[in-house]
C-alpha cells in the first residue's frame, strides 16, 4: 500500500475501518470531531455502523450494546467528554467487553481549553471511573503509530477482553504526516461468550451486578490477574539514543517527539541524553526503567501536565538510588524543543 | 363436550407462591384461599379449597406474579 | 389431567424471584417469555434489564440478557440493535431508570425511531432503593423522600413521559396498561404483543408503559396495592393507545 499523507483523527478513523470496526459511537468534541466525521463518511460507505449519540454517556453505552453483541466497535472524544464516558468505562471493564476508545486530549481542568495537553495521565491509567479495575492505555507519538496502535488496540481489546484507551492530544489529532496503512483485517477471534440470541442453545446474560462478596472479590482478582499477563506481554517503549546516554529523559506522545528534537541539539552541544518513551501507559513499562537505572541514576521526565506520569516514574525506580526530575507545560502549552534543550541542559550541568 | 362441563383442578405450589393473595381476590368462584399453614418461606400460601368450582377461566394464573399455579382440566 | 396453563419455554422453571408479593414485575416477566415463545422469537431475543428491582431478571427469563448502568437501557439497545439487527431487542425499564436518570437516552432512542422494544414499569416509586420519590410519583404521594406527600412547589409534577415519546414521529406505537387487574394483565399482553410486532415488522421504536403496584414500597397489602393502581394512578396515568403509527409506517416503508 502506498503512503497516504493524513491528520491523526483521520487516521485513527482509517485504521480503524481497516482492523474490522464495525461500528462507531460519539458525540462532537474538539479537537477530534474529524474522526467522527471521517467515520460518518467511511464507516456507512462500507456497510458499518455510524451513529452520532446525543451524549458521550449513550455513546459509551452503545459501545457497552455493541460490544455485548461481539462487533468490533469505537468511540473518541476528549477530555471532557471522555469523563463523562467512564461509567461506561467501568462496565466495559466489569462486564470483560473488548472496546476500543480513544481520547485527544486538551487543557483542562473544566472545559479547559482545545490546545493539546496531557492532564488526563492519571484519569486513563488509574481506572478513571468507578469500581476496582484498570484500563490498557496506548499512546502513540506518529501519525504512522497512530495507525498501527489503532489496529492492535481492537487485537489486544479482544484478546484480553478489555476496553483500551488510545490516549492522544489535540496536537496528535490534527498533525498530517504520511502513513503506510496496513491491510485490511478479515480474520477475527470467535468470541463465544457474545450475546446473538440464544438459538437452539442455553441462555446467557452479561451482568456487573455481583452481589455475592467473594463472588466479587473473586471478579476484581481475575481483572487483576489480567492485568499481570499484559504487563508480562504487552508492555511496550520506545528507547531512543540510549545506548551511550548517562541522562534519560522519559517522556510519551506528544512530548516525546518534542524531546526528541531537544536531544539531538543537546547531542550536538555533546550532552549524552537519551529518551524513555512509554508507548503503554498501562501497563507502565518499570522493568525498563530499572534496567536503565543500573547504569543511569538522573531521570528528568517531561509532560504537558503539571507531573502525573513522573508518578509512575518515582514507583517504577523507588528501589533505586536515581535523581528524578520533572519539567511540565501543562494547560495547552506546547513546548518547543529549544526550550527543552535548554531545560536538559540545566539539569544536566547539576548531574 | 362444552367447557361448561369440564371439570378443572386447581393445583398451587406451595413453596413458590408468596402469599399475595391476588388469585383469591380475582376468583370469582371463590376456589382459592389462603393457607393457614406457614409454606417454606413463611407465608401462607393460597391453596385450593374448592377446586370442583373452578371453571378454567385462568384468572389466578394471570394475576399470580409467580407462576405458582398449575390449572389442570380433566 | 391436563395441564392448561403450559409453562413458558422461556422463563426458568422452579425458581423462587426475589420479588416481593404481589409485585407486578413477575406478571410483566411471564407475559414476555410467554409471547416470545407464542411468536418464536425467543431465541434471537437480546433483552436489556435495568438497574432497579428487575436487575436480576436474568435469573428468571430464560434467553439472552444483559444488564444496563441506571438510565442506560435504550442506549445499550440501540448498540446491539445497530450492530446485530437480527437480534430482536427488548428494553425493560423503570420509572427511575427510564423518565429520570435516563430521560435523554428515552427521549433520543425514541426520537431516532430505533427499532426496539421498551416496556416501561411505572409504579410511581423508586423501588428498590427502598420507596424514594419517583417523577411518576402522584402529587401528594407519601414516599421516604417526600414523607408529607409530593408537593409540586418544591417536587413539580408528575412526568407523563410515555406521552411526551408518543407524539415523535419515530414512535411506531406506544399505549399504556395496568396489571392490576386480569382485564389489565390481558390488555397489558396484547399491547406487548403490538410492540414486538413493530419490531418484527421494522416500523421502529414501541413502548407499552405498564402501571404496575409495588405493595411494599407504598405499604400497602397486594390487594389493596392494584386498586389504588386502578382508583389512584389512573387518574393521573389515564391506561389507553397512546399512538399508533404501524400504518403510515408501512405505508412509508412501501
Amino acid at each position: 500500500m502506498d503512503k497516504v499523507f493524513i491528520s491523526g483523527n483521520h487516521c485513527i478513523a482509517e485504521a480503524a475501518i481497516r482492523a474490522g470496526c464495525r461500528c462507531y459511537f460519539g458525540y462532537p468534541i474538539t479537537p477530534q470531531n474529524e474522526l467522527g466525521e471521517y467515520m460518518a463518511e467511511n464507516m456507512r460507505k462500507s456497510g458499518g455502523v455510524f451513529l452520532q449519540s446525543e451524549s458521550e454517556t449513550a455513546a459509551i453505552n452503545m459501545v457497552i450494546g455493541a460490544a455485548s453483541t461481539g462487533a468490533r466497535v469505537m468511540t473518541s472524544s476528549s477530555s471532557p467528554g471522555v469523563s463523562l464516558k467512564q461509567e461506561g468505562l467501568s462496565f466495559l471493564a466489569g462486564f470483560e467487553f473488548p472496546a476500543v476508545i480513544v481520547n485527544m486530549m486538551r487543557g483542562g481542568p473544566g472545559l479547559g481549553n482545545i490546545a493539546p495537553a496531557q492532564g488526563d495521565y492519571f484519569q486513563s491509567t488509574r481506572g478513571g471511573g468507578h469500581g476496582d479495575y484498570r484500563t490498557p492505555v496506548l499512546a502513540p507519538a506518529s501519525v504512522q503509530e497512530l495507525a498501527d496502535l489503532t489496529v492492535k488496540a481492537f487485537d489486544l481489546a479482544d484478546k484480553y477482553r478489555t476496553p483500551i484507551l488510545l490516549l492522544g492530544d489535540g496536537m496528535m489529532g490534527q498533525m498530517k504526516e504520511p502513513v503506510v496503512f496496513p491491510e485490511p483485517v478479515s480474520d477475527f477471534p470467535e468470541k463465544p461468550w457474545a450475546l446473538r440470541g440464544r438459538g437452539d442453545g442455553p441462555s446467557r446474560y452479561q451482568a456487573s451486578l455481583i452481589l455475592d462478596g467473594l463472588a466479587m472479590e473473586r471478579h476484581n482478582w481475575k481483572l487483576v490477574r489480567k492485568y499481570k499477563e499484559m504487563a508480562e506481554q504487552e508492555t511496550r517503549f520506545e528507547l531512543y539514543m540510549m545506548d551511550d546516554a548517562d541522562f534519560a529523559v522519559v517522556a510519551y506522545g506528544t512530548t516525546a517527539r518534542i524531546a526528541k528534537g531537544a536531544i539531538k541539539r543537546a547531542r550536538k552541544d555533546g550532552l549524552k541524553v537519551g529518551l524513555i518513551r512509554p508507548i503503554t501507559l498501562y501497563p507502565f513499562p518499570d522493568k525498563i526503567l530499572q534496567k536503565v537505572a543500573q547504569q543511569i541514576k538522573n531521570f528528568l521526565v517531561f509532560e504537558m501536565s503539571t507531573g502525573q506520569m513522573v508518578e509512575d516514574v518515582r514507583l517504577a525506580l523507588a528501589n533505586e538510588r536515581a535523581v528524578i526530575d520533572f519539567h511540565g507545560r501543562p494547560g495547552g502549552i506546547i513546548p518547543t524543543p529549544i526550550e527543552f534543550s535548554r531545560v536538559i541542559h540545566r539539569y544536566y550541568r547539576r548531574m | 363436550m362444552s367447557k361448561k362441563d369440564k371439570v378443572f383442578t386447581v393445583k398451587v405450589r406451595r413453596d413458590f407462591c408468596k402469599g399475595c393473595g391476588l388469585c383469591i381476590e380475582f376468583c370469582k368462584k371463590e376456589v382459592l384461599a389462603a393457607s393457614p399453614k406457614l409454606n417454606r418461606m413463611g407465608y401462607n400460601p393460597a391453596e385450593a379449597v374448592n377446586s370442583a368450582a373452578c371453571i378454567g377461566c385462568l384468572m389466578c394464573t394471570q394475576m399470580c406474579p409467580d407462576l405458582a399455579i398449575e390449572v389442570y382440566s380433566g | 389431567m391436563e395441564l392448561i396453563n403450559k409453562w413458558p419455554e422461556y422463563h426458568k422453571k422452579d425458581v423462587v424471584s426475589h420479588y416481593c408479593p404481589g409485585c407486578g414485575h413477575g406478571i410483566v416477566h411471564r407475559i414476555v417469555a410467554e409471547l416470545l415463545e407464542e411468536m418464536d422469537l425467543g431465541k434471537k431475543a437480546y433483552l436489556v434489564c435495568p438497574a432497579g428491582c428487575a436487575v436480576l431478571a436474568y435469573l428468571y427469563l430464560d434467553f439472552d440478557i444483559i444488564e444496563s448502568a441506571h438510565g442506560r437501557g435504550t442506549a445499550i439497545a440501540t448498540g446491539a440493535k445497530r450492530a446485530n439487527p437480527d437480534l430482536f431487542v427488548i428494553s425493560y425499564q423503570g420509572d427511575g431508570d427510564l423518565s429520570a436518570i435516563g430521560t435523554a437516552e428515552t427521549i433520543h432512542s425514541a426520537n431516532r425511531g430505533e427499532n426496539i422494544c421498551v416496556i416501561f414499569i411505572n409504579n410511581a416509586v423508586y423501588g428498590m432503593t427502598g420507596g424514594q420519590m419517583a417523577p411518576t410519583s402522584l402529587l401528594g404521594q407519601s414516599t421516604m423522600t417526600s414523607p408529607m406527600g409530593r408537593n409540586p412547589e418544591v417536587d413539580g409534577y408528575p412526568l407523563h413521559i410515555t406521552d411526551v415519546v408518543a407524539q415523535f414521529p419515530g414512535v411506531a406505537y406506544a399505549e399504556r396498561v395496568t396489571v392490576s387487574s386480569p382485564a389489565g394483565v390481558k390488555k397489558t399482553k396484547k399491547a406487548i404483543r403490538n410492540a414486538f410486532l413493530t419490531q418484527q415488522e421494522g416500523l421502529g421504536y414501541s413502548i407499552v408503559e405498564v402501571l404496575s403496584p409495588c405493595p411494599t414500597n407504598w405499604k400497602m397489602d397486594p390487594v389493596t396495592a392494584c386498586k389504588w393502581v386502578d382508583n389512584e394512578m389512573t387518574k393521573e396515568y389515564k391506561p389507553g393507545l397512546l399512538t399508533d403509527k404501524r400504518e403510515e409506517k408501512r405505508k412509508e416503508k412501501g
